[in-house]
């Protein structure tokens, strides 16, 4: 499978995170963001904000009332929580994203897993540190989307954490709607199977489509 | 409206002592309201008419960036569904708040509140003065009234309408469960609560309708370790060992 299309255009940035890494940017309004899960089942978490004015940031739950359903894929439009559209999702390989499960934490991690796991990576921690390169801090952290990462809800209401449908070279292509800022957390998790129990790298492209 | 002194309220729910009230009001629709609560206080909410929908978002009194999580609200309980023992938690991995008792069983932690550009393509209007308020900008006006701002507005959840995922992920609006349901929060800290009266955002009327929810809290205790809430799951127990060990390093039991 390639990882590249004719939409993708210029590249800006093309970065490989490694496995646990934070990656961050300013995506231009009309700028295209691939993610690319290059070995596959990993979980890529992700928050989005209005670059020019931060406290207007990704909301899932204006996403899920939007767009009726609480998985993401082509046509989906990532609202922020004034309901005002901050990147679409333009070209999907995956199919299914995640918009309920948010992010892991230390804290989290000690309530799931239990209180040995506190030592371990989070993605909080990488939200945090990344997000402070631009100003944010903890009041900025809210339910993030998680690229390929399966979070079915059962009829009585039970989540699932379940196999991940991704595959190596698939990939989530984003348009900017607007200047956002961009943070991305190549998910550390090894609890659950959200990747694998393997954290893997993703690579992250910034690009101006063709006849920009 | 509220009533002062509370321990005024002609009806205390069925136990309470009316000199145990600390606070009794009624939040019309299309209204909000505030108040910081002592740890063990019992919040009791009410849907008087059917039509109430009460937004509602939490923080650690004094440490406002400790908040409602409803991420983690929902998935370390491994449940998307409010319910009697379902525990309301912070992104600190502790114990906001507990639900104790509901009568309703129509609630939402997915799909938040209504936003003013929403509001305004719906009804015309979403400013808070207007005759269909969004509840973000009431949250926010309740947020600014505790020296907090709107990037202190996470998503919320809302009791009294609600909202099912079906196989295929999408939303199914199931509404009220009808006039005279209520359902109980107790704080497991000291709580700044806000709480927004305001339309489920999925709610298809096309009307802006929005009854009044009563709002009463009164002194209790906090969930203990002897309690069968505190038990009632692994990820639970953790969360109020992490809550008890937090208060009681900072002096506050």
């Amino acid at each position: 499978m390639t990882t590249t299309t004719t939409r993708v255009g210029r590249v800006v940035t093309d970065a490989t995170v490694p496995a646990r890494a934070a990656w961050s940017a300013v995506v231009r309004a009309g700028s295209l963001l691939t993610v690319t899960d290059l070995h596959g089942n990993q979980a890529a978490d992700f928050l989005v904000y209005d670059a020019h004015d931060t406290s207007v940031r990704y909301s899932a739950p204006d996403t899920v009332q939007a767009q009726g359903g609480i998985f993401l894929t082509t046509g989906s439009v990532l609202l922020s929580g004034e309901h005002t559209p901050l990147m679409t999702v333009v070209e999907d390989t995956c199919g299914r994203h995640d918009t309920i499960g948010g992010a892991c934490s230390k804290e989290s991690n000690t309530l799931r897993y239990g209180h040995h796991t506190w030592s371990q990576h989070a993605c909080v921690e990488n939200f945090l540190a990344e997000g402070a390169r631009h100003g944010l801090d903890q009041r900025d952290l809210v339910s993030n989307v998680n690229w390929y990462m399966n979070v079915p809800v059962e009829p009585d209401g039970t989540l699932g954490i379940v196999d991940g449908i991704s595959a190596p070279g698939l990939k989530v292509v984003l348009r900017a709607e607007t200047d956002v800022l961009v943070l991305l957390s190549n998910c550390p998790q090894i609890n659950n199977p959200c990747n694998g129990f393997d954290p893997t790298a993703l690579r992250a492209t910034v690009s101006e489509p063709d006849g920009s | 409206m509220p009533v002062l002194p509370a321990s005024d309220w002609p009806a205390p729910p069925d136990g309470i002592a009316g000199e145990d009230l600390v606070w009794a009001e009624t939040v019309a629709g299309g209204n909000y309201t505030h108040n910081v609560l002592a740890r063990g206080t019992e919040l009791r909410l009410t849907d008087l008419t059917g039509d109430a929908c009460a937004h509602v978002l939490l923080y650690s009194a004094d440490r406002p960036w400790e908040r409602l999580n409803t991420a983690d609200t929902v998935k370390v309980l491994w449940n998307a569904y409010l319910g009697v023992g379902h525990l309301l938690l912070s992104g600190q991995g502790r114990v906001l708040a507990s639900v104790t008792a509901d009568t309703s069983g129509r609630h939402d932690a997915l799909t938040g509140t209504s936003a003013l550009a929403r509001n305004t393509a719906r009804y015309g209007d979403g400013s808070p003065q207007s005759a269909s308020p969004a509840g973000r900008e009431l949250f926010k006006l309740a947020a600014l009234k505790n020296g907090l701002g709107p990037r202190d507005v996470p998503p919320s959840v809302s009791f009294f309408q609600g909202v099912r995922i079906n196989r295929d992920g999408t939303t199914t609006f199931t509404g009220s469960a009808g006039p005279g349901t209520s359902v109980t929060l107790r704080a497991e800290q000291p709580l700044t609560v806000l709480i927004a009266n305001v339309p489920h955002p999925l709610d298809p009327r096309p009307d802006y309708v929005c009854g009044p929810v009563e709002v009463l809290a009164y002194r209790a205790r906090p969930t203990g370790p002897h309690d069968a809430l505190w038990n009632a799951t692994p990820e639970g127990r953790r969360a109020f060992l992490n809550t008890a060990e937090h208060l009681a390093a900072r002096g506050i039991a």
